[in-house]
């Protein structure tokens, strides 16, 4: 396994209030990990600081090593966009530009200012199939996006993160908006994607991180708890704690 | 709602105190009622083994409802498979007694193998120690004390080697004594069989607590240690 992420003595703070107390996570190239933990532990907050989404936030201050590969994310040189082409990120309520399926998919290239049309189909089909929604909208693909289903619309989603070629891709709460099959396809997408990509992602759902993540971290108030492999943590935690919160028992 | 889950946890931990209390008092009247020969006693017995096995179906039920509505985790995860597994070893062992009951049915005589009704008694007040020890190990989570319950099934092995030479010993001096003669080499297998299932009580415990599968029968991990046992101290 090798590492592709690394982060060393995390911290963030709203103004003053810290709101992550200094943690370390190594993320491994092609697994899916989860994070775990109540509303308002941090999760989301630090899922954010990993392609540098909490930049956007005023009175927002991170200090802490992020490193992918040998470089610093967070270096002053960091060319945001190519940071956020290698580090992609899915939303919670799928997204989708306004436009049509097509234009969502190919969205990232002609930014990049990729203009020729072979190269433009290719990468849109090769990556709507990737995200397993290939069959379901092949016949459909000028047609506006907004017009699919829930579960439709986050594979879209997911296809036009794709495009760019990420090496990780950032997931909060990809599902929660969906009803089970969907989410289940999406499950199945990302045990698929995994092969290429490395996927990090927050679940407020316990039995998903448990069927598809290889590690998963549990954080609880901007602490991050116990972070151990998924079949360890679901079975014999180190922690009190996380067998509590992973059993509801929380509070 | 994770109250209840608690709350029934307990309930069917409860249960399964209740099932081992009874099956060592099972053990209790059966040997009472072989040495003794106490042929209603042993009726008794027969009649009322159905009672352990519906507690255990009940507890299986319940735990199987809890595992299916709750999908527990972790530490309450284990606690539901402890309760299922060790209980299934706590009904087999009730099963035990009831067919030593069973036995005692068969004896058609009025002779009996004196040393031997001695030496099935010493096998049971060990056996009965092991599994009220096994109780307490498992109401503490105390895997340590399980792990020395474990090691006593050396002992209780040690028992049913000399209790079955005593009988073998009997057969070829009273050829007419070879028909009652099986029955008790029946009984002294039945107390060693006794003996595993309480290593798997301990086994549960630990898996309870560490969440490890492990082997502790002491005969099994060291095959040749009853022997050395027998050399070393014969008696």
């Amino acid at each position: 396994m090798t590492s592709i992420l690394k982060t060393e003595n995390v911290h963030l703070y709203y103004g003053e209030k810290e709101a992550l107390h200094g943690f370390d996570i190594e993320f491994e190239q092609n697994e899916i990990t989860a994070l775990i933990g109540p509303s308002g532990c941090g999760k989301s907050t630090f899922l954010r600081c990993l392609n540098r989404m909490n930049d956007l936030r005023n009175n927002t201050t991170v200090t802490g090593s992020f490193k992918i590969g040998d470089r610093d994310i967070y270096a002053p040189t960091t060319d945001m966009t190519e940071l956020r082409k290698e580090i992609g990120m899915v939303f919670q309520q799928p997204n989708p530009f306004p436009f049509s399926v097509y234009d969502n998919v190919a969205y990232g290239l002609r930014i990049a200012g990729v203009k020729d049309k072979k190269v433009l189909d290719e990468v849109v089909e090769k990556s709507l199939k990737q995200a397993a929604v290939w069959d379901e909208v092949k016949d459909d693909l000028n047609k506006n996006a907004l017009s699919f289903s829930g579960g439709q619309q986050q594979r879209i989603c997911i296809a036009r993160v794709l495009a760019v070629k990420p090496k990780i891709i950032l997931m909060d709460e990809p599902t929660s908006a969906l009803d089970p099959i969907s989410s289940a396809k999406i499950e199945d997408t990302l045990l698929e994607l995994k092969k290429d990509f490395t996927i990090i992602i927050v679940t407020h759902n316990m039995q998903q991180a448990s069927r598809i993540a290889d590690k998963t971290a549990f954080m609880l108030n901007g602490d991050l708890i116990e972070y151990n492999k998924t079949s360890k943590m679901f079975l014999n935690p180190d922690k009190q704690q996380t067998s509590d919160y992973l059993n509801g028992e929380f509070g | 709602m994770s109250q209840t889950f608690n709350d029934k946890l307990k309930v069917l931990q409860k249960t399964y105190m209740k099932m081992g209390i009874n099956v060592s008092d099972q053990i209790y009247q059966s040997i009472k009622a072989f040495t003794e020969n106490d042929q209603k006693l042993a009726t008794e017995i027969v009649n009322r083994d159905s009672k352990v096995n519906d507690e255990e179906v009940d507890l299986e039920k319940e735990a199987l409802n809890l595992i299916a509505l709750r999908q527990p985790v972790a530490s309450n995860f284990r606690s539901i498979i402890t309760l299922l597994k060790a209980s299934s070893d706590l009904e087999r062992i009730g099963d035990h007694a009831s067919s030593i009951a069973r036995e005692t049915l068969r004896i058609n005589t009025e002779s009996r193998i004196p040393e031997v009704n001695e030496a099935i008694n010493q096998m049971a007040l060990k056996i009965r120690g092991m599994l009220e020890s096994s109780l307490d190990a498992y109401v503490h989570s105390d895997q340590e004390a399980a792990k020395l319950v474990a090691q006593e099934d050396i002992l209780i092995d040690k028992k049913f080697v000399l209790a079955k030479n005593l009988i073998v010993s009997e057969m070829e001096k009273n050829n007419d004594k070879i028909e009652l003669a099986t029955i008790y080499l029946m009984v002294v297998r039945y107390l060693e069989r006794i003996g595993d299932h309480i290593v798997n009580l301990s086994e549960w415990i630990v898996y309870n607590a560490t969440g490890k599968i492990v082997e502790l029968n002491p005969g099994k991990i060291e095959p040749e240690l009853i022997a050395k046992e027998l050399k070393n101290n014969p008696k």
